[in-house]
């Protein structure tokens, strides 16, 4: 690993270290130091892990643990420019979320869990987004979007950057 | 009436007859937990001062004493709205006495059962709300540090609670000397990572110390050895919000609302305060809605609700969380309070979540959407529940594939039977939760199940050799 490039910069490193007196332990840290990885890079590849267990005080085989505990960070390629959750929980589900969640990878061209082959989208299956009120719905990077229709849908899709 | 579900909690049976202490106590109502949600800029700390915000605070930080808080919440009656209803005050007092400290506040915020949402509201709609109940709570308590653990799913959440945060540092209600007096508390966030298990208690703790969140074995309770070790509480986002008006408005007027305690039955805590009921599913208006402990699935669906949708006729509802099991339509008349849907068989009040299901559902459907969602949360720390959830989505794929037998019946029954804290075979109660649905969509619709699998496996559904497994489907 010694000859493997750093992937972590500066910016990441201050970002992590602020964290430090909030907590009694470095280890706490794990979790915010993974998402401001993942914020950064859309991904949490390996020698990020090794990085932030060096930070922490660690083994990378805690940092990894933990990191792969969590079936939200990926590790084999950064996700795509927007990575959306659909809600396929019940509340969803009795109003249409697995057909919403099939209608947008049949026309995104992905299974769940795929980024689409322009890179603009990574599209998920989510287990309750807590946001039942406005089933079927959908968790677009920090946007809701509420009792999606096919038109929705469709306008979604045709917003991504 | 024999109780299955709080055999600890109303000793199995039910002394007063229940209507006589409900009488009519939840007629008339204006909202306490939801009454500035509707306030331009409701989440501002200026509107929330001027609706008469952080009065509590200043009634309590000097004037009274941490033990006086904490009488005042436990004679209130406030028992916890995360989903197991313990009381709040006396789960304060089980901190050691005299402790050196530090003693920790974990806010869980990680809600994720399905169909519960009323945090969001109060965390994106009031989240000065929800830290002036946090700020009490650690000073009866005497925390000086609360870790909100807010699930990563609520992006709009965490950047209002952030905001309400900076402006309580900016105001003085956070940090040093907080009133000028020698209390101090910080409050800091921690996002999740999408995972369910995060919501059991102390599997947040060991997700906020920066590990894989496997619950751990009780005792020593949280409130012994908690995060980082140390004497640690954790409350929810709705009961911290009702310590701020048991605070404002006293234990008298928290007691005034709900469903009192049976006074023939010295195990039964009673069901007082207001309560934010989800509704969600097949209704005319789904939303969150706050009404005092004890009205029932009915009124709920019918009165606030707006009934069910499309002029369809209601199947079942789900009563509190999918954990929680189901109400078929002629159970709709249950109160929801902490002792009503135990006595129809199901687990619990849970979330106070009510997600109806109409008359077009199909519960074997039902019953693999929430396999799938226990499959999948499962954190696989106990053998009965990874394999037992793993086992009944096998079984409902192969039902749903057409090649279900009547033997699978009585075998998803048996794993619902024997997973869980309440059989004692694991360490938390997700396995529960993964069970009672289970157990009451079969119970309970049982005809449909079996006549679902003699029509769709009409050569096989008899066959009682064991079959070849299929092949494991991706859920991932």
């Amino acid at each position: 690993m010694a000859t493997a490039q750093r992937i972590l910069t500066d910016e990441m490193i201050k970002a992590i270290k602020a964290y430090f007196p909030r907590y009694p332990t470095r280890q706490a840290v794990t979790l915010p130091a993974l998402h401001i990885v993942n914020d950064r890079l859309r991904y949490v590849p390996l020698q990020a892990v090794v990085e932030i267990a060096e930070l922490l005080e660690l083994h990378p085989a805690e940092v990894q643990d933990t990191l792969s505990f969590y079936g939200f960070f990926k590790q084999d390629k950064p996700h795509g420019n927007t990575r959306a959750w659909v809600c396929r929980s019940i509340a969803c589900a009795l109003r249409g979320g697995e057909e919403t969640l099939e209608y947008l990878c049949d026309k995104a061209g992905v299974e769940p869990g795929q980024t689409s082959a322009d890179g603009r989208l990574t599209l998920e299956f989510a287990e309750c987004l807590g946001a039942c009120d406005f089933a079927p719905c959908m968790l677009a990077g920090k946007t809701l979007h509420k009792d999606l229709t096919r038109e929705k849908c469709d306008d979604f899709l045709r917003s991504l950057e | 009436m024999v109780c299955f579900a709080h055999p600890t909690n109303c000793g199995g049976v039910f002394h007063t007859p229940y209507e006589e202490r409900r009488n009519d106590r939840v007629a008339k109502f204006d909202p306490v937990l939801l009454a500035n949600i509707d306030v331009p800029g409701s989440y501002t700390r200026d509107v929330y001062e001027l609706r008469g915000g952080y009065r509590a605070l200043r009634k309590a930080i000097g004037p009274m004493q941490p033990t006086d808080v904490t009488e005042v919440v436990k004679s209130s009656g406030l028992r916890g709205r995360g989903g197991a209803g313990f009381p709040t005050g006396l789960k304060w007092t089980f901190l050691p006495k005299g402790h050196p400290g530090p003693i920790y506040m974990c806010i869980n915020a990680d809600e994720s059962e399905p169909g519960t949402f009323n945090n969001r509201i109060l965390m994106e709609l009031d989240p000065h709300q929800v830290i002036e109940g946090v700020i009490l709570s650690c000073y009866a308590t005497r925390a000086a540090t609360a870790y909100i653990y807010l699930r990563y799913e609520y992006p709009l959440s965490y950047e209002r609670l952030q905001l309400a945060i900076d402006e309580c540092y900016a105001s003085g209600y956070l940090g040093k000397n907080i009133l000028g007096t020698d209390f101090s508390l910080d409050i800091y966030l921690h996002r999740g990572a999408a995972a369910y298990i995060c919501g059991e208690e102390t599997g947040l703790i060991e997700s906020l110390e920066g590990k894989r969140a496997w619950p751990r074995i009780k005792p020593p309770f949280p409130a012994v050895e908690g995060v980082f070790r140390k004497p640690t509480v954790v409350n929810n986002i709705e009961t911290a919000c009702c310590v701020t008006h048991i605070i404002d408005r006293g234990a008298d007027w928290f007691k005034s609302m709900g469903v009192p305690a049976d006074p023939n039955n010295p195990r039964d805590a009673g069901s007082y305060g207001p309560k934010l009921y989800c509704l969600s599913g097949h209704v005319n208006r789904p939303g969150c809605y706050e009404a005092p402990l004890g009205i029932t699935l009915r009124q709920l669906v019918d009165e606030y609700g707006g009934g069910v949708w499309k002029g369809r006729r209601a199947k079942a509802a789900i009563p509190g969380g999918i954990s929680m099991g189901l109400f078929t339509e002629a159970e709709f008349d249950t109160p929801l309070d902490f002792n009503g849907p135990g006595r129809v068989g199901c687990l619990g009040l849970g979330t106070a979540a009510v997600v109806v299901l109409d008359e077009t559902v199909s519960m074997v459907d039902f019953l693999h959407n929430s396999c799938r969602f226990f499959a999948h949360e499962s954190c696989g720390q106990c053998t009965p529940c990874r394999e037992g959830t793993a086992w009944s989505l096998r079984m409902l794929d192969r039902i749903k594939a057409g090649k279900g037998r009547l033997k699978d019946i009585d075998l998803l029954l048996e794993i619902g039977d024997s997973i869980g804290i309440i059989p004692g075979t694991t360490i938390c109660g997700l396995a529960d939760g993964a069970a009672w649905p289970i157990k009451n969509a079969i119970r309970k619709f049982r005809g449909e199940f079996e006549e679902y699998i003699r029509a769709t496996n009409p050569s096989g559904y008899a066959v009682t050799d064991a079959v070849p497994a299929l092949p494991v489907l991706a859920h991932h």
